[in-house]
């Protein structure tokens, strides 16, 4: 389960420590006998020792420090006086723990030693001495072992939760037994302990002792370093950026430079990095509980372990981490009944994953459980009022998953202790946010969830690309940035289309949702070409940033902005560039967020198409081909994506046709044979797929060809009797027929019409909740109720 | 007896406590902050420490900066944090007398008002105190 060699070189470092200090600590106590503080620290000292031998299964010198524990305790509750001789069989006691800790790094073990005659002597000046004649110390002698035991008891046990392993139970045991031994014996050899001492100490002559090999630092001055480092590292920057202007001496000066500054960022980097590990350690035992109090079998499986983070990171990671692994267990895992039946094994596999990659750090949980259903995920939403049924009628399969770390969202149908009280995913969410990282999240129904993670290496300095846009500079983190496309070629300008007014970008088939940076921030327009599209990603979605230029990459310093600046959301902070101008960091979520990119925000552009249905003439159309002739537009509203397939990789079940799409199958509609056109099957290798999204199932359009999107108003318009058209327009001189994509996909596979009959809506539970005002786009059940005859 | 640091904005003297003022410096290169209220006028870089720019004309309401010069920078400490107040030029550190401080004069009006916190009267001039700590509250929503 862990490690035993390093929790025993810890356990050695600290005792270490521990005992310096309790050597200062008895010697000063002697001084000044009444110093309860003193004595409370000594206390304190040896009971941690105590605590952590004992389930490291260090009987003996369990067995030394117990007893000296109850004589302090007695010191610290007044009952006994410090004299000299109770100092002196104290710290007799502490150069016993010290051999034996010494033999213990020697060897490994404790080694054979009786040290039955110290403990003896320490039970034995627990009796009063004759200036405190209380007589209830008498019989406290007796009886105390039991009423320190007791405490001693709890006391293991919850410095066993937070330090490691269930193994530990067992200690407590032997703890009982420990302290019970030593009162028959009563002579006492007075050399036994210095003996034993010297033992240890020549042993773990031959290499650097654990205590010495380790120095433990102050975090607030590894964070001085780093903060200098990172001042070396824009520093280096900017002397890198005038290198044109160096002769050769200052060149190669500068290279060096460079050099040992990246090495000294690293190994300052280092010093703060610690091992995943020592957050996935406690998660065993919190999946073993939480396994038992939910009737699952879970088996826990850790791969890459000794993956390093930074100290800080490992903190911010540490709760949504273990939120996930327990929602995992609680929601993901069935019980081991619902697995049988479900033909797997009675115990399900919970599997954490971590690993570098590109300078960020992967952290991967999945579980082999029931996966996510998208259409409860959606039920949800739309019960609790997450989002409203306009936009959920246009969402991906992707964009229903995420609505789980959407806030106020809990699928879990009754609340448990552990989950499922609406706080949670949204957060976890959160927190990897703060840190610059992303969740996402992908499942297969009946076959496991797992949720990924992507979190910066170190928050100090990180990776970004410069851009500049209306004369200013502006650095955006790379952990966000998926690619530029460049929009010099006019054939890339041409390729920004508006959707309901909101300017998209064709790329290799998808809708990018753009946004125009100089617009947003109301800069100016310096250039009116020269343009590049960042495409970022934000909540799991991608969305388009068009800045004027890419200038570099950089490692940059975060530094923090003024209070002034703090609300404006956009900016998580600033920085110096190479050539020392201050640039601002963007905060690609805010970013997103404030211009209403992602589906959230969507809400407001859906309502805009949606708006502009019930006017369809102002509508965008995408215009495609059926047959040789055949023209036909779709709403550029109902258009997920555009796609092409191999002809060859459709797959033929019964009448229907399909094609795997994105891990899904994506059933196919021919257009042309609905609409009686005639098709060119197998004429081109490649077949165009209009992919149209409704309630999280997708729909593939099969058309011939597609031709263009047209926006603003169309000619004039003939209504259509035909089901599945709404009418016919002139577009570009030729004939348009108007596709109504919901009846078109009834009248095609009437098995799919299901989708558009919708669940009664539980608006009542949310009044504040505003009415979706009826309008004529979309798939309303005013349209299912058409065809419910077909 | 105090010590201000003198400079002028427009047509007025204004001063601060020479112990809250960390250094006087000249033009910086300033980054805009798109999006920021109007009174800030950016960030510079000061040796390595990312500082805001307070323009004092449109703080005070005044019309921008009209003179070839460009605006020199005054900077101060404001609780933990440093503000660069920009300024049309710098004067001499003065030595000024507690008893010739009045309450600002009534002929000051707009914005200027609430951040002066009185005058000091000198013999060629009128020495406006300003109160960093309000001319550095500048709230994102104002």
């Amino acid at each position: 389960m862990f490690e035993v060699d390093e929790v025993i070189a810890e356990f050695l470092v600290e005792s270490h420590e521990n005992l310096d200090q309790l050597d200062r600590d008895l010697v000063a106590l002697e001084r000044e006998p009444g110093n309860r503080d003193l004595v409370a620290s000594i206390f304190r000292t040896i009971h941690t020792i105590k605590g952590t031998c004992g389930f490291l299964a260090f009987h003996q010198l369990e067995a030394v420090t117990h007893a000296g524990e109850n004589l302090l305790a007695r010191i610290r509750d007044g009952r006994l006086e410090l004299d000299a001789d109770r100092a002196n069989v104290l710290l007799e006691m502490v150069d016993v723990v010290r051999g034996l800790l010494g033999e213990i790094e020697a060897s490994g073990a404790e080694g054979e030693h009786d040290h039955s005659a110290l403990v003896a002597r320490i039970t034995a000046s627990m009796e009063p001495s004759p200036s405190v004649s209380d007589p209830a110390v008498a019989a406290d002698v007796a009886g105390g072992g039991d009423v320190a035991n007791q405490t001693v008891e709890s006391d293991v046990e919850s410095d066993v939760e937070a330090e490691v392993e269930p193994e530990v139970v067992v200690t407590v045991d032997e703890a009982a037994r420990a302290s019970e031994s030593p009162v028959d014996v009563v002579d006492a050899e007075p050399t036994d302990g210095a003996d034993d001492h010297d033992a240890g100490k020549h042993d773990g002559d031959g290499r650097r002792s654990v205590a010495d090999a380790t120095l433990r630092v102050d975090v607030d001055l590894l964070d001085t370093l780093m903060r200098l480092v990172g001042e070396l590292v824009l520093t280096r920057n900017q002397l890198l950026t005038n290198s044109s202007q160096m002769d050769a001496g200052m060149i190669r000066a500068t290279q060096r430079l460079n050099l040992i500054a990246s090495e000294l960022q690293e190994g300052v980097m280092k010093t703060r990095m610690q091992p995943i590990d020592n957050v996935w350690s406690k998660l065993p035992r919190v999946v073993r509980d939480l396994g038992q109090q939910c009737g699952r079998e879970v088996r826990l499986e850790m791969v890459g372990r000794d993956t390093e983070l930074d100290k800080t990171i490992l903190e911010a990671v540490k709760d949504p981490l273990t939120h996930v692994v327990r929602n995992a267990v609680d929601h993901g895992i069935e019980t081991p009944e619902e697995r049988l039946a479900a033909g797997k094994s009675r115990e399900g596999t919970l599997t954490l994953r971590a690993f570098h990659e590109g300078g960020q750090v992967n952290i991967e949980i999945s579980d082999d459980g029931a996966g996510i259903d998208a259409d409860r995920i959606l039920s949800k939403a739309l019960e609790r009022g997450v989002i409203t049924r306009e936009a959920a009628d246009r969402l991906t399969e992707r964009e229903i998953l995420h609505l789980i770390f959407a806030p106020g969202f809990s699928t879990k149908e009754a609340v448990s202790n552990v989950s499922g009280r609406g706080v949670g995913m949204d957060v976890v969410k959160t927190n990897i946010e703060n840190i610059g990282g992303i969740v996402d999240i992908s499942t297969e129904l009946g076959h496991g969830t797992t949720i990924r993670m992507k979190i910066p290496l170190t928050l100090a300095i990180i990776p970004t690309v410069t851009i500049e846009s209306g004369g200013e500079r502006f650095a955006i983190p790379q952990i966000s940035l998926i690619e530029l496309v460049s929009l010099n070629d006019e054939q890339g300008s041409a390729r920004i289309e508006y959707l309901s007014g909101a300017p998209v970008y064709r790329l290799r088939g998808n809708l990018l949702p753009l946004i125009f940076f100089n617009e947003l921030l109301s800069l100016e327009d310096r250039l009116s070409e020269g343009r590049t599209i960042a495409v970022l990603q934000a909540d799991g979605q991608q969305f388009g940033l068009v800045v004027d230029e890419v200038v570099n990459t950089e490692e940059i310093v975060v530094k923090p902005l003024s209070q002034q600046l703090k609300r404006i959301s956009i900016y998580s902070g600033a920085t110096i560039l190479g050539d020392g101008r201050v640039a601002l960091i963007l905060d690609v979520l805010a970013l997103a967020n404030m211009s209403g990119v992602l589906a959230g925000d969507r809400a407001a552009l859906d309502q805009g198409a949606a708006d502009a249905d019930v006017d369809a003439d102002d509508q965008a159309h995408l215009l495609v081909r059926l047959g040789a002739e055949r023209r036909m537009a779709i709403p550029l509203g109902d258009v997920t994506r555009l796609e092409e397939f191999r002809s060859a990789s459709v797959e033929h079940a019964g009448r229907r046709q399909a094609v795997q799409y994105r891990g899904q199958i994506l059933p196919l509609i021919r257009l042309a044979e609905v609409f009686g056109a005639m098709s060119m099957p197998d004429s081109e290798d490649t077949m165009h797929v209009v992919v149209h999204t409704i309630r999280g199932k997708t729909i593939g359009l099969v058309v011939d060809e597609i031709l263009d999107i047209t926006t603003g108003p169309m000619g004039a318009r003939e209504e259509s009797t035909q089901m599945g058209l709404s009418g016919s327009v002139v577009v570009q001189d030729r004939i348009t027929e108007l596709l109504k994509v919901a009846e078109a996909v009834a009248l095609a596979d009437p098995s799919l019409a299901d989708l558009f009959d919708e669940p009664e809506p539980v608006v009542d539970d949310f009044p504040e909740l505003p009415e979706v005002p009826p309008v004529g786009h979309g798939h309303g059940r005013r349209r299912s109720s058409h065809y419910s005859g077909v | 007896m105090l010590q201000y640091a003198t400079f002028k904005i427009g047509e007025n003297t204004f001063g601060v406590d020479v112990r809250v003022v960390q250094e006087v410096l000249r033009p910086h290169p300033i980054t805009r902050v798109p999006l920021a209220p109007a009174s800030i006028a950016g960030l510079i870089n000061l040796r390595g420490q990312v500082v805001t720019a307070v323009d004092m004309r449109q703080r005070l309401g005044l019309p921008p900066n009209t003179g070839e010069r460009e605006s020199m920078n005054v900077v101060a400490r404001v609780g933990d944090a440093v503000v660069s107040l920009l300024v049309d030029s710098i004067g001499d550190v003065i030595e000024v007398d507690d008893s010739d401080f009045e309450s600002p004069p009534e002929t000051l009006s707009g914005p200027a008002r609430g951040l002066v916190l009185g005058a000091f009267k000198l013999d060629s001039t009128l020495l406006l105190a300003l109160d960093v700590v309000r001319v550095a509250d500048i709230d994102v929503a104002a």
